[in-house]
């Protein structure tokens, strides 16, 4: 049983991380999302503090917020101040990490985090912290009904915002001239990757969501033209590196976390190497290339 | 203050070696920074920063102990492999870069997690202090790891003034220095290299997530006090410096710290400092400078819109009214009353007890300039670019608060001493 409830937490972070990635790797903000998942740490760190608890939806709301600042941050250090773009990145989250780190150490007493679950989670221990109510009927893990909500969330964000966040992410001038703000659905969608960020934090650590936010959406555009089609192979990937990894980890006695990251990476290579209309070993027969996926920015 | 001089003395051996540690770790990590920064390469600096671990996992399973050479070389090895994999994605496929640096950043660290927990969990007794790797461990820095990494440090230094020349022509422009017959890929395998080792010692300060910072963070910062690539590595060797050794000082006054995350704050603080303060390129300066502008602009269209006003009256020393002058030039009038103040306290304007305001002999002088030039440009655009009578206004509306006196004398020569523009109007 045990099993189920941690691969089933895996995917649900996996699904949530893999939709918006799609997103994320199309506009060429992967990196953007590695800051934000490390910026979130003193957001979390604080509202903790505030809250001492992990499972409280405040946490979700304030250091979700942390991670829409970090977005902000990059902008005006970028825009304003005109640091180089990628060293404005560099510096912003390396700085809101290390005062996350910072802040851990100075109420080691009172927040319970270590600097490794940072890193890669607990996520083994996902099954024994449960949900039981007042009558004494349990209802499952806690974690399960976050990521769950944030999961709902994040499915009802893309299906109501499908068509926004189509052109902003292919076309942006397009979407500004039929009325559509880029700037409002940006920093919407900054404001979905950090709430998954958060939700996603304590089951697989902050590194490691980059690697669901990352491969899957990788795998699935070597794989497909189809934006559609992209989206949930790359939800498909997430599910199937999460039950994959955690039955590494189990052999190995390892990280379930890193190992669900390993396996993403596996299944991206062999995308890489296979891949009927992308990989390195494909069919040079074809000769007509595909059209790349059309309205992608250069 | 007393723990100051206490610190200062160095009396500690234990002090001595972590705070010669950090101060050479950090400075070093921020010189081959520089180039990293320089190149655009600063997140594939944080992507061998991760790789790193695995490196280190490997080689300690497969030696068997924490002998820092090894872990060093396994370290190396697959942060070269990180920068590998990177080129080759974006080379070979549709991946953009950023993606590609995500996917290999994740998932090497989560494979050097994955092998770093499973060596905690094997049991073997002398695994303890791996995990050091991810936070650095700059505060339990001994004599012997000081020797290796030091000389890794000055091996970096003098590889960078070997090759200080061809490194600065490859940062700036590759193509020139392809074409001048550089090897260029040759020079890029170093300077990676000297990336990777970078990257390899620094983790040993700060520890491999934090470690883009001590990379980049003095460079980003020292590039907005120079244009010069000398001074800029002094500078950001200097920043690295100072945050090792605060960093060390931090952890000596409250052990507790953790010192990575110590230096990497102090670092940081020094950068946004840097960002906001520096005199030239900073975003005050900057914020200064436009205002200065906008406000020059300003004075300079109420002056105009004065000359013109005399120019339709013949007499350029009559008052005027707010009134008459929002109805030829739409000014806010808050703005108008601002800069229409200024300009009676640097005596290009006068007020009349009537409520108007005059121009006084000088203010007519600078106002008629402004006249000249832009009817001048309008001509020059009209007769050298073709372009039709009615649409050169907005053009010279922009150009007339910039060009200088000796453009303005050559466009004269150019258009033989004209005396009217397109519009029948008088240069004056």
């Amino acid at each position: 049983m045990d099993a189920f409830w941690i691969i089933l937490t895996a995917s649900l972070a996996a699904t949530c991380c893999s939709l918006l990635g799609c997103y994320l790797i199309l506009r060429q903000m992967a990196m953007v999302g590695d800051a934000i998942s490390h910026a979130v740490l003193p957001g979390i760190v604080i509202a903790y503090l505030f809250t001492g608890s992990l499972d409280s939806p405040l946490i979700l709301l304030g250091a979700g917020l942390f991670g829409v600042l970090t977005t902000f941050l990059i902008e005006f250090f970028h825009r304003k101040i005109r640091v180089q773009a990628d060293a404005a990145i560099g510096v912003t989250f390396t700085w809101l990490f290390a005062i996350g780190i910072i802040l851990i150490s100075l109420f080691a007493g009172q927040v319970d985090l270590d600097q490794d679950c940072v890193l890669y989670g607990e996520i083994a221990y996902v099954p024994l912290n449960r949900w039981i109510t007042e009558s004494g009927y349990d209802l499952g893990p806690t974690t399960i009904w976050t990521l769950g909500s944030v999961t709902i969330l994040i499915l009802l964000f893309i299906g109501i915002g499908y068509k926004e966040l189509f052109l902003t992410t292919f076309d942006a001038g397009f979407a500004a001239a039929i009325g559509i703000s880029t700037s409002l659905w940006y920093y919407l969608l900054m404001s979905a990757v950090s709430l998954t960020t958060v939700a996603a934090f304590e089951s697989v650590g902050a590194i490691l969501v980059v690697a669901l936010i990352v491969a899957p959406p990788v795998t699935a555009y070597l794989l497909t033209d189809n934006f559609k089609v992209m989206l949930g192979l790359s939800v498909l990937v997430g599910v199937v590196a999460s039950a994959g990894g955690y039955f590494l980890a189990v052999m190995l006695n390892g990280s379930i976390a890193a190992a669900i990251a390993v396996v993403a990476g596996l299944l991206c290579g062999l995308a890489f190497l296979f891949s009927p209309t992308q990989g390195i070993f494909r069919k040079r027969s074809t000769l007509a290339e595909p059209v790349d996926m059309q309205l992608q920015k250069q | 203050m007393e723990t100051l001089t206490e610190f200062l003395s160095f009396s500690d051996a234990n002090v001595r070696f972590v705070t010669f540690g950090s101060v050479l770790l950090a400075a070093s990590s921020a010189v081959v920074g520089c180039f990293t920064l320089l190149r655009k390469r600063a997140l594939v600096g944080d992507a061998i920063a991760h790789a790193v671990l695995p490196g280190v996992c490997l080689a300690f399973i497969l030696s068997g102990t924490k002998n820092p050479v090894y872990l060093l070389i396994g370290a190396f090895i697959t942060g070269w492999l990180s920068v590998y994999c990177i080129d080759f994605i974006t080379s070979r496929t549709r991946i953009k870069e950023d993606a590609a640096i995500g996917l290999v950043l994740s998932v090497f660290f989560g494979f050097g997690i994955l092998l770093l927990t499973a060596i905690q969990h094997g049991g073997n007794a002398s695994q303890s202090g791996l995990d050091k790797f991810l936070f650095g461990k700059a505060a339990s820095l001994v004599g012997e790891d000081l020797i290796t990494f030091g000389s890794v440090a000055v091996i970096l230094l003098i590889t960078i003034l070997l090759f200080y020349k061809e490194f600065k022509l490859l940062c700036f422009d590759r193509a020139y220095a392809h074409t001048l017959g550089f090897p260029v890929k040759m020079l890029e395998l170093i300077l990676t290299t000297l990336t990777v080792l970078a990257v390899v010692v620094g983790i040993q300060a700060v520890g491999v997530v934090l470690m883009a910072a001590i990379l980049i963070t003095p460079a980003a910062a020292a590039r907005f006090w120079t244009d010069r690539l000398g001074v800029m590595i002094l500078i950001a060797a200097v920043i690295g410096a100072f945050s090792g050794f605060s960093g060390a000082f931090v952890s000596y006054v409250a052990p507790a710290m953790p010192t990575g995350p110590w230096i990497v704050m102090i670092v940081s603080v020094l950068a946004i400092g840097s960002f906001i303060l520096a005199p030239e390129k900073g975003w005050l300066g900057r914020m200064y400078r436009q205002k200065n502008n906008r406000e020059n602009i300003l004075d300079e269209n109420i002056l105009k819109l004065l000359y013109q006003l005399g120019e339709q009256n013949g007499s350029f020393f009559s008052g005027r009214s707010l009134a008459e002058m929002q109805e030829k030039r739409e000014i806010p009038s808050g703005r108008l009353m601002k800069g229409l103040k200024r300009l009676r306290s640097q005596g290009y304007l006068k007020r009349d007890p009537g409520n108007t305001w005059l121009l006084t002999p000088e203010g007519k002088t600078r106002g008629q300039r402004v006249v000249r030039l832009h009817r001048l440009w309008e001509l020059y655009l009209t007769q050298y670019l073709n372009i039709a009578a009615d649409h050169v206004h907005e053009d010279a509306e922009n150009i007339e608060h910039i060009l200088t006196p000796e453009l303005e004398a050559k466009i004269l020569e150019q258009l033989g001493y004209p005396e009217t523009d397109p519009h029948e109007s008088r240069i004056p």
